[in-house]
Order: structure tokens, then sequence, then C-alpha cells
């Protein structure tokens, strides 16, 4: 299984390098989405400071919806995904190699993000690489649920507007922790309680994809 | 047996609706502190039960008993379907009467309390599992997809039921019975609730019924349609 999820991340991820998409369409929007997350708070240093661990995973949260379309559609072409279920890999492999090979994906643009957010909405750099590690767990645990999610809503090849509508009310108690941990470590509170909700999160999210991603993948 | 219990099952849930309604609005007292306000504790957590227990433990057990391939049926599909739908006015209902209650007590219709998110969040789970299965045609797929998203909503049932404690919230804790197991009401109070839950679970058994039968009757119809459709074009292709 673990072998098999090395193979499958390693070929999204290789797909991802050759094709840019990353670099030339999703951090840009990403970047884009924070700066205007800035603008529409207008020009109170305060306010974005404090609004800023929010503002974060609110744009992490749009730019996941992005990478889930991506990491579907790299199977959506016609035959690809027969040809890749005649392979006979184990569902719960390319559950966890697609998962790895977006948490990668969401991790780059997170610490992209997380130096935009010290710049441009003035969040305090040592609470900053405080919530590292909490913003490392959720944003595993989005890219498990992600992949869930992206599979039920068709892999690709389902209506576009179905995949926010199914992994929203998912991703808000990942919103939750994620915000209220970064603003702890930001602001001297617990964060280590919202860190270890994270995680029980992620372990949940992976032991469902381990578990049903087959039930999908066959049908 | 089995005919007469469900034929009375409609009766039996209006009469113990109508004597939930006579015994809350007017036998049982007005409370001590909220005064009438109080009579919303016959109608608001009975139909909260329903919605994140009863009809949403439904669709998530026939959903996994769906998923496991001894008991896959399309028995288990209708259900969890119907159980969903019935589920979604529920949970409306829950908010409903929820704002009802919070606007005289916290002052607004509305507060970022964590149990009033987490059910709005199980509402909007309930509409995008309905929206899933429109968005698929082929009807094994839907049940599939279908299960897996019920089964990954119920995640949020627990966070709800636990949401008061632990979150400092608005919203009150237990309301029946202490952490210890002590009543907190008591006398005809007591036996007005405990009715209300009966007859609202009864309800929503009644509507189960209902909109499972409806089910049944829209895929006959479907498969009448079908049939007569194959039938045409094996008569086209003859001529």
């Amino acid at each position: 299984m673990i072998r098999i999820a090395l193979l499958v991340a390693a070929k999204d991820l290789r797909i991802e390098r050759r094709s840019r998409v990353l670099l030339w369409q999703v951090l840009p929007f990403g970047v884009m989405g924070l700066v205007l997350s800035g603008l529409a708070l207008g020009p109170t240093h305060a306010g974005h400071s404090s609004a800023g661990p929010g503002l974060f995973y609110l744009v992490m949260l749009l730019v996941t919806l992005l990478m889930i379309n991506r990491s579907q559609a790299i199977e959506g072409s016609r035959g690809t995904r027969a040809s890749v279920a005649t392979l006979g890999l184990d569902p719960a492999g390319v559950f966890l190699g697609k998962a790895l090979a977006l948490a990668v994906e969401l991790w780059i643009t997170g610490a992209v993000l997380l130096a935009g957010a010290v710049l441009v909405l003035h969040t305090a750099l040592v609470g900053t690489l405080q919530a590292l590690p909490s913003v490392v767990v959720i944003l595993a645990a989005l890219a498990a649920a992600g992949t869930l999610y992206g599979a039920l809503s068709g892999g690709g090849q389902g209506p576009a507007t179905l995949l926010p509508v199914l992994s929203l009310p998912g991703f808000a108690p990942l919103l939750i922790a994620g915000e209220r941990s970064f603003s702890a470590s930001l602001h001297g509170g617990a964060f280590w309680q919202w860190w270890v909700i994270s995680l029980v999160a992620l372990v949940a999210y992976l032991a469902m994809g381990i578990l049903l991603y087959g039930v999908l993948e066959d049908s | 047996m089995k005919q007469l219990s469900q034929r009375l099952l409609g009766p039996v849930t209006l009469v113990l609706l109508g004597l939930t309604f006579w015994l809350g609005l007017w036998l049982t007292p007005p409370d001590k502190t909220q005064g009438n306000l109080a009579r919303l504790v016959y109608v608001h957590p009975a139909v909260a039960w329903v919605a994140l227990y009863v009809s949403f433990g439904t669709a998530t057990i026939a959903s996994a008993l769906y998923l496991w391939k001894r008991t896959r049926s399309l028995v288990m599909d209708r259900v969890a379907h119907c159980a969903m739908e019935v589920s979604v006015v529920f949970i409306l209902l829950t908010l409903i009467t929820g704002s009802i209650w919070g606007r005289p007590t916290w002052g607004v219709w509305w507060a970022w309390d964590a149990r009033l998110t987490s059910t709005a969040i199980l509402g909007v789970f309930a509409l995008a599992y309905l929206a899933l299965r429109r968005a698929n045609d082929d009807a094994d797929l839907r049940a599939r997809r279908g299960a897996v998203f019920a089964l990954l909503a119920a995640i949020n049932v627990p966070i709800i039921h636990f949401s008061v404690q632990w979150w400092r919230t608005l919203h009150q804790g237990a309301t029946v019975f202490t952490a210890d197991r002590t009543l907190l009401i008591h006398g005809l109070m007591a036996w007005t609730l405990l009715i209300s839950f009966v007859a609202f679970t009864l309800l929503f058994f009644w509507l189960l019924r209902a909109r499972y039968r409806l089910e049944v009757l829209r895929g006959a119809r479907y498969q009448v349609a079908l049939d007569e459709a194959l039938v045409q074009r094996r008569r086209e292709g003859v001529r």
C-alpha cells in the first residue's frame, strides 16, 4: 500500500512539476486572494493582524478547491481512469498517494501564503512560526478530506459546482480548528489542544479514505 | 399485524402531537424564570432529537448497510435517501424553533454559537447529500457516492452533541438530565416532554414511510417508462 502510495504521489507531483499549474495558476490565485482580503478589510493595521489567521485559512480553502479539481482532472481524460483501473492498484494506496501529493502542494502554497500573511496582514513572525505544526497537520487533513470529496464529486468528470457544495461543510471544522490554533499561537493561548483536534481529524479522514476510496473507485 | 401497525402510525402520531400541544400550551405551568417561552421545550428538543439522532442516524445506518456487501440492497439506499430528505425538514425546524427561543433570551435571532453553527453545517451536509444524488444518473453510482457522503457527514453529529461541553457556548447544556443522570424536569412537564419526544419520533417514521412509498412508486414508474421506450425503439427497428 505504501509503495503504491509513493508511486501515485510521485506521478501526480511529476505531472504538476511539468505542467507548472501550481506555480503559474494556483499560487498567484492564493496571493491575490490574500491581498484582496486585506483590501476588503480596509487600511486598519490591528484588524488585519487579528483577522489574519481566519483569512489565511479561508484563502487556503479556496486554493484547496482548485487543487482538488486539478488533482482529479489528471485522470479525467478519456480512458485514463479505466486504464488505471486495469492496473489493479490497491485503492487505499491510490488514495494515500493522491492525498500525499495534494498535501505537498498545499504545504508549498501554505508556506508562500504564510509569508504573505506576515507581509500583507501583519501577523507576528514568531507566532506565525509557532503555528507551523498546526498548519502542517490542518493542510494534510484538508488534503485527505479533499481527495475523498474530489472522488465523490465525480473525479473531474462530475459537475464543477458540486465539489464546493460537498466539501465546504466538511472543511468547516478544519477551518475552525486551524483558525483557533493559529490565533492562539499569535496571542499566547493554548494552541496544542487545537493541534490535537486537527491530528484526530487527519487520522479520521485518512482512515475513512483508506476504507471507502475503493468503493468510489469501483463505481 | 404489520399492516395494522402501519395504518395506526398516522392516527397515533396525530393524537400524540395534539396531546403534546394541548399539554404544552394549556395544562403545564409556565417556567419560573422564562415564563411561557419555556413551552418551546416541548417542541425544540424533540425536533432536534429527531433531526440529529433519529433521521440522520437512520440515514447513516442505512448507508453503512448499503456499503456492506452482505446487506447491500435498493431498500437500504432508498431508506437512506428518504431519511436524509426528512432530516432536512427537521434540521430546518430545529434552527427555526431555536431562533424563536434565542431572540428573547439572547437578544438575537442567530449567534455564532458552537451548537447552532454545527447544526447549520449539518443542514448544509444534508442538502449537499441531496445535490450529490441529483448529480448522478446512474443508480449504482448514486447509491455508492451517497452512502459514502452520508458516513462522512455523520462525523458532524458527535461534534454537535458534545459542542456544549467542548466550547463555552450560549446554548444551554443538558436540559432533561444532569451529567450524573439526575432528572431536571418533573411532574406534568416531564411527561409532556416525554410525549413530545415520542410524538415527533413517530412523525419522522410516518413521514419516512410516506416518502419511501413515493420513492418506490417513482422507481416503478421510471421502469414502466423505460420498458415502453425500449418497446418503441424495437418497433422502430422492425420498420
